[in-house]
C-alpha cells in the first residue's frame, strides 16, 4: 500500500512527498501554519508559510522568523504537491490547508467555525477525499446560539454592572476571542480597557480590522476611572494581583466551555457567556457533510466519541493523536505548563 | 416556570448572601401565592416524590435529541448532570413558559400514576416547549435532584423583607411537617398565631478572645470560671408546654435534637436556657467530630440517637417563670439555674450544669486551662459575676481564653486550586503523616489557610513543577515539603482514612528547614488524643 498523503509522526502532520509539515509541534525545516494560536504555531521552524493576515500575528508572537504569506485560494506547488489555503473562520488569518497530489485531495482544518463572526474571513467548505478535522466541542451538548444574542447579553451585563457601580472584567483569549469581543462591545455604555497582552495583540491587528478605541491599564490607571467600564483580560489574569485594581468588579468568561454550569463554577467566575471560535456539534457535522469527504480523521477534542459517531453514520472515520490543545487553554489557565517527568 | 427558573438561575450563579436574598425577595414579590409555598418547600428540601425512573428518561431524551443512547450516555458522563444534559441535547424552545410552578408540580405529582407512554408524551412535550434553563429546572424536578438549598436563615430573612413579618416568627412558622400540597401561603406565612411569640429566642451574648494579661482582669473571685465547651451554642425555650431549640445562627433546630423533647412538663413553662449542645457517647463528653454525625441530619434514626446522643451543658438562665431576667447579675441567674437543675424531675433530662471552677488565684486558673483538653474543652470562659446578659458581642464582661493550638509536622501530598481570588493558585493542600513503621505516608488533614500570599505563590509554582499525577482538579505531588499544621482538637474517627480527625487544621508554618524523614507520624498524633482509653 502507498504511504498516505499526510501522516502523523512525532513532529506533526507530515506530507512526505513535499517534505512539508502542517502545524508541527517540534521544529522542522518547512511548516505550513493554519493560525496564530500557540499550539498551532510553535517556535523553531526554519521556514513558515501561512496566510498573509497571519504573518504579523506570528511575527509578533515568535519574533524574527522566515515567513512567506499566501492569499486564500492561491495555489503553490512543492515537489509536485499542490497546496492552498482556505478560510477557516476561526480567528483572523486562520486557514484550512488543502493538499492535492495525483488527483487525491486532503484538507486539514486547523481550528475552525462555520459561523461568520464578522472579524475573521468566513469559513468556506472545501471538497476533499480525506478531511482532518478538529472536534474540540464534538459532543451533542455543545450547541451555540447566534453571536448577536450573546453580544446582546454581554452588553446588557456590562450596562447592569455599570448601574451597580461595578467594573466589568471579561475574560477571553488574547488572540481571537478578545478582538471578537472588542468588535461588538457597545461603546455607548462606557470605555473599554485592556490588559497588556490583549492591547499588544489588538495593536498588531488594527491595520486589518476596524476596532473601537481601547485604553491600556497601566500602573498609573486609577481605580476610580475604571468603575462602570469594561476590562478585557486574558483568562490567566483571573485570580492574579493585577485584577485587584478593578475592585469592585464582576467577572465573566466568554468561552464554549461556559455551556456547562460546572465549568463556570469550577473557575469561580460570576458569569459565563457561551461564545466559541470552534464549531459546535451540529457545525462539525454540517462541515463534514459539505466537504463530501469519505474519510475523516478527528484530532484534538472528543475524538473517540466523535469518530465513533461518524462510523455509525457510515463514514470511514478514525482518530489521530496530536499535540493541539483546542480551546482547553481557556479552562486551564496555566500557560505552557508541563508536569514533571 | 420562567419566574422560578430565573430564581434558580440567580441562586445558582452567586455565593453572595445579599444577592441570594435579593433574588428570593424579588421572587416572593412577584410569584403567585401557591408558587411561593412550593418554592419554599423545594428550597428547604421538601421535594415532591420523583415520578419517573431516570434510566428510562435517558432513553427518551436520546430519542428526542435524535442521537444514539450510547452518545447520550457519553455526553451525560462529560456534563456530569442528567437534568443539564437533557436540557442541552434536546432542542429547547426559544420562548419562555408562563405556566406556574404549582401547575407543573401538580402535573408532576400526577405523572407518577400514568403509564410509560403517557409519561413519555408529557416529558417530550415539555422539553420542546420550555426554554433552555426552564427545561433544566423542569428536569431537576422530575428527576428529584434539585439540590439548591437555602438555609433557614436566608429563607426567613427574605420572607421577612417581602412580608414585613419578623424573622424569628417566620422561622417558627416554617418549622415541622407542613404539606406544600395542602398548605396555602396565607396559612403558612401570613396568618397571625397566638403561638408565634412562644418560640421567640433572646439574642445571644458572645464573648471576645482574651486580650492582654490574665491578671489584669482584677480579683479572681469576681469571675465565674467555666470550661469553654466545643459544641453548638444553643438556647432552649420551654413555654406553653412546648420546647424550641435555637442554634447560634438563630436557626430553629428543635427537630434535630429529640433528647430535649421531654422538657415540657418537667421544666416549668417560661424557662429559657443558654448552653452548649455536646455529643455524649458512652456517657462522656465526645468530640466535635462525634457531634458532626448529628448536625447535618434531618432524620434522626433510633440507632443514631443511641450511638451519638447529645446533652446540653447549661451555663445561663435567661427567662424564669416567664420573666426576662437578663438584667439580673450572672451570680443571681446561676443561683436560680442551679436550683432548677437540682430538681429531681429535671435530673432525668440530659441537662448538665457547666460548673463554675472555684479557684483562688490566676495561677490556678492558668493550670485549669492547661487541663482543658482532658475535659474535652477548648479552654476557659471567664464571666464577670455581677454582669447582666448582654446582646451580641460586647467587650468586658465575658472573655474566652482558649488553649494554644496543637501542632504537628506533616508532608504535603496533594494540592487543589483555591477559591475566590485564589482560583489560579494551588492553595488547597492535603497533608500526610508517616504510618507506624514510617514506610508510608497516610493522609490526615486538609488545610488551605495560614501561608502568606508570597508563600502560596512559591508553593504553587513548586507544585506545578513537581506534579506526579492529575485526578481532575487534584494533583499528587512529590513528597518533599514539610509544613507545621496547627489544629484545635483531635479525636478518633472511623470516617477518616487515618482513623483520626483534627479540628480546624491550618498551616502554621512552612518548615523549609525540615526533610520529610523528620515529619511526624500518626502515632505521634494519636498521643495527642485526650483520654484515649474511654473511646
Ligand atoms: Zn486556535
Ligand atoms: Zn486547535
Amino acid at each position: 500500500m502507498e504511504t498516505p498523503l499526510l501522516i502523523f509522526n512525532e513532529n506533526g502532520i507530515y506530507c512526505k512527498e513535499a517534505n512539508v509539515y502542517l502545524d508541527p509541534w517540534h521544529p522542522v525545516d518547512r511548516a505550513i501554519i493554519t493560525h496564530g494560536h500557540a499550539d498551532h504555531s510553535r517556535w523553531g521552524n526554519k521556514e513558515y508559510i501561512t496566510h498573509t493576515t497571519n504573518v504579523p500575528i506570528i511575527k509578533h508572537r515568535l519574533g524574527e522568523i522566515v515567513v512567506h504569506g499566501k492569499e486564500y485560494n492561491e495555489k503553490f506547488v512543492v515537489n509536485n504537491v499542490t497546496f492552498s489555503l482556505h478560510p477557516a473562520g476561526h480567528i483572523i488569518g486562520s486557514s484550512q490547508v488543502r493538499v492535492e497530489h495525483k488527483g487525491e485531495v486532503w484538507v486539514f482544518t486547523g481550528d475552525y467555525k462555520i459561523e461568520n463572526d464578522g472579524v475573521a474571513t468566513p469559513y468556506e467548505p472545501v471538497k476533499c477525499h480525506t478531511f482532518i478535522t478538529e472536534c474540540t466541542f464534538g459532543i451533542p451538548p455543545f450547541k451555540w446560539v447566534p453571536q448577536e444574542q450573546v453580544f446582546k447579553n454581554i452588553n446588557q451585563w456590562w450596562a447592569n454592572n455599570r448601574e451597580e457601580g461595578k467594573t466589568s472584567v471579561l475574560f477571553g483569549y488574547s488572540l481571537g476571542k478578545a478582538q471578537r469581543l472588542l468588535k461588538y462591545l457597545d461603546t455607548s455604555i462606557g470605555k473599554i480597557y485592556t490588559h497588556g497582552a490583549i492591547e499588544n495583540m489588538t495593536e498588531v491587528l488594527r491595520p486589518q480590522v476596524l476596532f473601537p478605541p481601547t485604553t491600556l491599564i497601566t500602573r498609573d490607571t486609577k481605580k476610580k476611572e475604571l468603575i462602570g467600564n469594561i476590562v478585557l483580560a486574558p483568562p490567566s489574569a483571573h485570580g492574579s494581583t493585577w485584577i485587584r485594581k478593578m475592585v469592585p468588579f464582576v467577572t465573566a468568561s466568554a468561552s464554549g466551555w461556559m455551556a456547562f454550569r460546572g465549568a463556570r463554577r469550577r473557575r469561580a467566575i460570576d458569569k459565563g457567556f457561551v461564545l466559541s471560535d470552534h464549531c459546535d456539534w451540529e457545525g462539525l457535522l454540517k462541515a463534514i457533510e459539505s466537504t463530501g469527504a469519505e474519510k475523516i480523521i478527528a484530532t484534538h477534542g472528543y475524538t473517540e466519541i466523535f469518530s465513533r459517531y461518524l462510523r455509525d453514520q457510515g463514514y470511514d472515520a478514525r482518530t489521530e493523536q496530536t499535540q493541539f490543545e483546542g480551546e482547553m487553554n481557556e479552562l486551564n489557565t496555566e500557560p505552557e505548563e508541563k508536569p514533571a517527568p | 416556570m420562567k419566574l422560578f427558573a430565573n430564581l434558580i438561575r440567580d441562586l445558582d450563579s452567586t455565593n453572595k448572601t445579599t444577592a441570594k436574598v435579593a433574588a428570593l425577595v424579588d421572587y416572593f414579590n412577584k410569584a403567585p401565592d401557591a408558587d411561593k409555598v412550593w418554592a419554599i418547600a423545594i428550597l428547604s428540601h421538601r421535594r415532591p416524590p420523583r415520578p419517573v425512573n431516570t434510566t428510562i428518561v435517558r432513553s427518551w431524551a436520546a430519542e428526542s435529541a435524535n442521537i444514539p443512547l450510547w452518545l447520550f450516555e457519553e455526553s451525560y458522563h462529560i456534563v456530569g448532570d442528567l437534568a443539564e444534559t437533557i436540557a442541552l441535547v434536546v432542542p429547547s424552545s426559544q420562548n419562555s413558559c408562563d405556566k406556574s410552578l404549582s401547575h407543573f408540580i401538580k402535573e408532576i405529582i400526577e405523572l407518577k400514576s400514568l403509564d410509560d407512554k403517557e409519561k413519555k408524551t408529557y416529558l417530550v412535550k415539555n422539553w420542546k416547549a420550555l426554554a433552555y434553563y426552564e427545561s433544566f429546572v423542569f428536569n431537576k424536578l422530575i428527576t428529584g435532584s434539585l439540590r439548591i438549598g437555602i438555609s433557614q436563615k436566608l429563607m426567613t430573612r427574605s420572607l421577612s423583607i417581602s412580608t414585613g413579618l419578623e424573622e424569628d416568627v417566620l422561622a417558627y412558622r416554617l418549622m415541622g411537617n407542613w404539606d406544600p400540597g395542602t398548605t396555602t401561603f396565607h396559612n403558612l406565612i401570613i396568618e397571625q398565631r397566638k403561638s408565634d411569640y412562644v418560640s421567640k429566642p433572646y439574642p445571644f451574648y458572645l464573648a471576645y478572645g482574651l486580650e492582654g494579661k490574665i491578671d489584669e482582669l482584677g480579683n479572681v473571685t469576681d469571675w465565674n470560671i467555666e470550661h469553654k465547651w466545643d459544641g453548638i451554642r444553643a438556647q432552649i425555650i420551654v413555654r406553653n408546654q412546648e420546647v424550641f431549640i435555637w442554634s447560634r445562627g438563630e436557626e430553629l433546630v428543635t427537630d434535630k435534637y429529640p433528647e430535649f423533647h421531654g422538657m415540657p412538663g418537667n421544666i416549668p413553662d417560661g424557662t429559657v436556657l443558654d448552653g452548649e449542645i455536646l455529643a455524649f457517647p458512652n456517657g462522656v463528653i465526645g468530640s466535635f467530630n462525634d457531634l458532626q454525625t448529628r448536625i447535618g441530619r434531618k432524620n434522626i434514626s433510633k440507632n443514631l440517637l443511641k450511638k451519638s446522643p447529645v446533652i446540653l451543658k447549661v451555663y445561663d438562665l435567661l427567662e424564669w417563670e416567664g420573666i426576662d431576667i437578663r438584667n439580673l447579675s450572672l451570680l443571681k441567674r446561676r443561683e436560680q439555674l442551679e436550683l432548677l437543675l437540682k430538681n429531681p424531675n429535671v435530673g432525668k433530662l440530659p441537662l448538665y450544669l457547666s460548673e463554675n471552677k472555684l479557684l483562688n488565684s490566676w495561677e490556678e486558673v492558668a493550670k485549669e486551662r492547661s487541663k482543658s483538653r482532658e475535659h474535652r474543652s477548648e479552654g476557659l470562659m471567664l464571666k464577670r459575676k455581677d454582669s447582666p446578659y448582654r446582646v451580641g458581642r460586647k467587650k468586658g464582661d465575658w472573655w474566652k481564653w482558649k488553649v494554644d493550638p496543637l501542632s504537628i509536622d506533616a508532608v504535603l501530598t496533594y494540592a487543589m486550586r483555591g477559591h475566590g481570588r485564589r482560583t489560579n493558585l494551588f492553595t488547597d493542600y492535603t497533608f500526610a503523616l508517616w504510618d507506624k513503621d514510617r514506610s508510608e505516608l497516610v493522609t490526615f488533614a486538609k488545610a488551605y489557610s495560614g501561608l502568606t500570599d508570597a508563600e502560596f505563590r512559591k508553593v504553587d509554582s513548586w507544585i506545578k513543577k513537581n506534579t506526579l499525577e492529575r485526578f481532575g482538579p487534584v494533583r499528587s505531588v512529590t513528597p518533599k515539603l514539610v509544613f507545621e499544621i496547627a489544629f484545635e482538637g483531635v479525636a478518633l474517627s472511623k470516617r477518616h482514612k487515618s482513623g483520626i480527625a483534627t479540628r480546624f487544621p491550618r498551616i502554621l508554618k512552612w518548615r523549609q528547614d525540615k526533610k520529610i524523614e523528620e515529619a511526624n507520624s500518626l502515632e505521634d498524633l494519636k498521643m495527642m488524643i485526650p483520654f484515649l482509653d474511654s473511646v
